[in-house]
């Protein structure tokens, strides 16, 4: 089938691709050509008007929870990955805390299997320790071969400093980076951010200080091991700050933030609504102001959504006992345009770098191309559509989201990547 | 004049009048109390839940013998543990609670929030027997009854709470209650016991309980929950009774007579001497004979409203 995409933008500032108004059109999964169309190449094509919308590399969350196996009433792998789509991505890494965790082939191969077909590319991370127990390493090559990205205890830091040395080691060998849940764990196990507000809603606290003590630590082993280490959902302001520093020592360190972290303070816990609870948890204005800096001046390399879906029973439980996480695939670009484009904070070349580039590159994954010849691998984003969040129409298995009936600015229009197109709520084959 | 809004939840934003009201109702059942026959019809006919998730003996008894005084049906709903481990949420165990016609609930609960959670679930007027380390409105109210009682007014006093504020849900109401009615507050307690950032409360933080006892006109002894995981905040008991403890010495040395308030149970000897506790100037088992009359009050104010 033939697809035009008429007087779209082209923005790949992997390419310094910027170019205005231009016809695409699209063959069999390929770039067919790019410019000017003849009548003869117009004929019998499905024409998309795409008038000031952008096309841009397919963006990448690198930080998703699908929970198959193990939670398969509430997410699988293709209802994540359809989350995925309706959010305007076109490739995922999902984090290993699955049951039994991602810290054998066989569930690598499994995800893998299960997304084969899907139009989301999925690329698993493998645990850094067997059953991420921060004991024994898990079997990296193996894990490699397999189609891991990068290694990670997620949910917990990689537990002590000599397993860490020695994960960093090893991952160098291969180039892939240590992924890091940052939280000391003998000052975890509270509810909230530690602040004024615990104090007046009486919840346990998490000082932010359980955070950059992990991310001092792992900065230095890091520089240590001459290895790659990257900074999960980065929350703190004295992390950021140093992020920021031991990026100008050259330290191979990367770190990503989400949308809740740099749109919520945790004010927003006042209403006790599990759906704001979170780890690391949203914390305050200065940290937040904090984050925005770092995603200005590239300190924080990019946006990932920490997607973590609950069944609704769980989190309709009491604040302290419900389980932290939110899901964020499908709210994702409407936040980051919202609180970032549309208050200028970032550009819209910074944004898709954070949202589809710099992610790629971290995970070593080669950054898609819009070129003739090239296979296609993009999303179609309308930087200016006003829209409001509906839980209802999500296509992830849940619904725990603090940004229901949410007015948000900016969203994805459609996605094309694996000869499929997801636009309207659809999929179809191109 | 009524109440101006429909629940207690804690003492946070409750107004100075309605703090008045209160104290004023509980003192005409405080009254009652005292007559051969200690009953009146007031709640005839209304239905009150005390859904106590955590065992408290003294405050549900308080709130029991309170409701019956008023004529209330009230029934006890003791869950031991969390709704998790039960099996049942809580939201399904109000709901069916809901379902029984129930005009008032009174809710304790080891998680914070949940009282606010149920009247997001639930029509009936929702009181808070005490949330997690959030607050405990009816302690306070009690606490802020029996001052007035002794000393004859609240404004201008100055009031010092004693202990693990952290660890505390007295605390919270106590402070927010007493700054209201214009009382100057301050805590004392081992710094690990003290939350950060309590001083944006406008709250004075000290650390030496001989200045607690020379500044203040009132000590507010909160309890030690030695059975909580209270006991790695302080090196031992005895060093805690040494440095925070108040016994008939420590009130000598300072020259001072001062009112001591404790919301009990007592850990003798280690946050307050037996000689202290039992001595014929404190107040400490009028303060349990206020809690029903200042429970009365609040049930009455809350259940005539509708």
């Amino acid at each position: 089938m033939k697809l035009v995409l008429k007087n779209v933008n082209l923005l790949n500032p992997d390419q310094k691709l910027n170019e205005k108004d231009v016809d695409v059109l699209i063959e069999d999964g390929k770039y067919k050509k790019i410019g000017k169309l003849t009548e003869a190449e117009l004929k019998d094509a499905k024409v998309l008007e795409l008038k000031g919308k952008y096309l841009v590399p397919g963006l990448f969350d690198m930080h998703v929870h699908l929970r198959e196996p193990g939670r398969e009433d509430e997410e699988t792998v293709i209802t994540g990955c359809n989350a995925a789509a309706n959010g305007g991505f076109t490739g995922i890494a999902c984090m290993p805390n699955t049951e039994p965790a991602i810290d054998s082939a066989e569930v690598v191969t499994l995800i893998k299997k299960q997304s084969a077909k899907h139009l989301v590319d999925v690329y698993p991370i493998g645990a850094a320790t067997v059953e991420r127990k921060g004991e024994i390493l898990s079997p990296m090559a193996e894990l490699k071969d397999a189609g891991v990205v990068g290694f990670s205890d997620d949910g917990v830091a990689i537990k002590t400093a000599s397993i860490l040395k020695r994960a960093l080691e090893y991952a160098r060998m291969f180039d892939l980076p240590i992924i890091e849940h940052c939280e000391d764990e003998t000052l975890a196990g509270g509810a909230m951010n530690e602040s004024i507000n615990s104090t007046l809603l009486g919840l346990p606290p998490i000082p932010a200080i359980a955070e950059d003590l992990i991310v001092m630590r792992d900065i230095l082993m890091a520089e240590y091991a001459n290895a790659k280490v990257h900074i999960s959902h980065i929350s703190s302001k004295k992390s950021v700050q140093m992020v920021r520093d031991a990026k100008k020592k050259g330290i191979k360190v990367t770190a990503e933030v989400t949308p809740h972290h740099f749109t919520l303070t945790d004010d927003a816990v006042k209403t006790y609504d599990p759906n704001v609870k979170m780890n690391p948890p949203l914390r305050t204005r200065a940290d937040v102001d904090e984050i925005l800096a770092g995603l200005k001046d590239g300190t924080i390399d990019c946006i990932a959504s920490d997607h973590a879906p609950h069944s609704l029973e769980e989190k309709e439980m009491e604040f302290e006992y419900a389980p932290n996480g939110i899901i964020g695939l499908e709210t994702q670009v409407g936040l980051a345009f919202t609180e970032l484009f549309q208050k200028k904070i970032l550009n819209l070349e910074q944004l898709i770098e954070k949202l589809s580039i710099n992610p790629r590159k971290i995970l070593n994954i080669s950054i898609p191309q819009v070129k003739e010849g090239e296979p296609v691998n993009l999303t179609i984003l309308d930087p200016d559509a006003i829209w409001t969040v509906d839980k209802t129409k999500f296509k992830s298995k849940s619904v725990n989201t603090p940004f229901d009936k949410r007015l948000l600015t900016g969203k994805s229009v459609g996605v094309i990547n694996k000869n499929q197109m997801f636009i309207d709520g659809k999929f179809e084959r191109i | 004049m009524p109440l101006s809004n429909r629940h207690l939840l804690g003492m946070k934003d409750v107004p100075k009048e309605d703090i008045q009201l209160i104290l004023d109702t509980a003192t005409t059942f405080r009254e009652v109390l005292e007559r051969p026959i200690k009953k009146v019809p007031t709640l005839q006919g209304k239905s009150i839940v005390n859904l106590f998730y955590e065992n408290s003996t003294r405050t549900r008894i308080s709130f029991e013998l309170a409701e019956k005084r008023l004529s209330a049906d009230s029934i006890n709903f003791s869950v031991s543990g969390s709704s998790v481990s039960k099996g049942e949420t809580l939201k399904d165990t109000v709901k069916n609670i809901e379902a029984m016609k129930v005009d008032m609930i009174v809710v304790r609960h080891a998680a914070a929030g949940v009282p606010l959670m149920l009247t997001k679930i639930s029509d009936a007027n929702v009181i808070n027997a005490g949330d997690g380390i959030h607050e405990h409105p009816t302690q306070a109210l009690l606490d802020m009854y029996s001052i007035r009682e002794k000393l004859g007014k609240l404004e201008g006093l100055k009031v010092c709470i004693v202990g693990d504020v952290a660890h505390s849900r007295v605390a919270l109401s106590n402070i927010y209650g007493l700054k209201t009615m214009g009382a100057k507050v301050s805590v004392c307690g081992p710094s690990t016991m003290i939350p950060r950032y309590l001083d944006e409360l406008g709250v004075d933080v000290i650390h030496n309980i001989d200045e607690a006892i020379q500044e203040n006109d009132v000590l507010n002894v909160l309890r030690i929950q030695l059975e909580r995981k209270a006991r790695e905040y302080f090196p031992s008991i005895r060093e805690y009774s040494q440095y925070f403890g108040i016994d008939r010495n420590r009130l000598e040395k300072n020259g001072k007579d001062i009112l001591i308030l404790h919301p009990g149970p007592i850990n003798r000897g280690v946050e307050i001497s037996s000689e202290i506790a039992d001595g014929s100037s404190q107040i400490i088992l009028q303060q349990v004979t206020n809690g029903v009359a200042v429970r009365m009050a609040v049930l009455y104010l809350l259940g005539t409203l509708n």
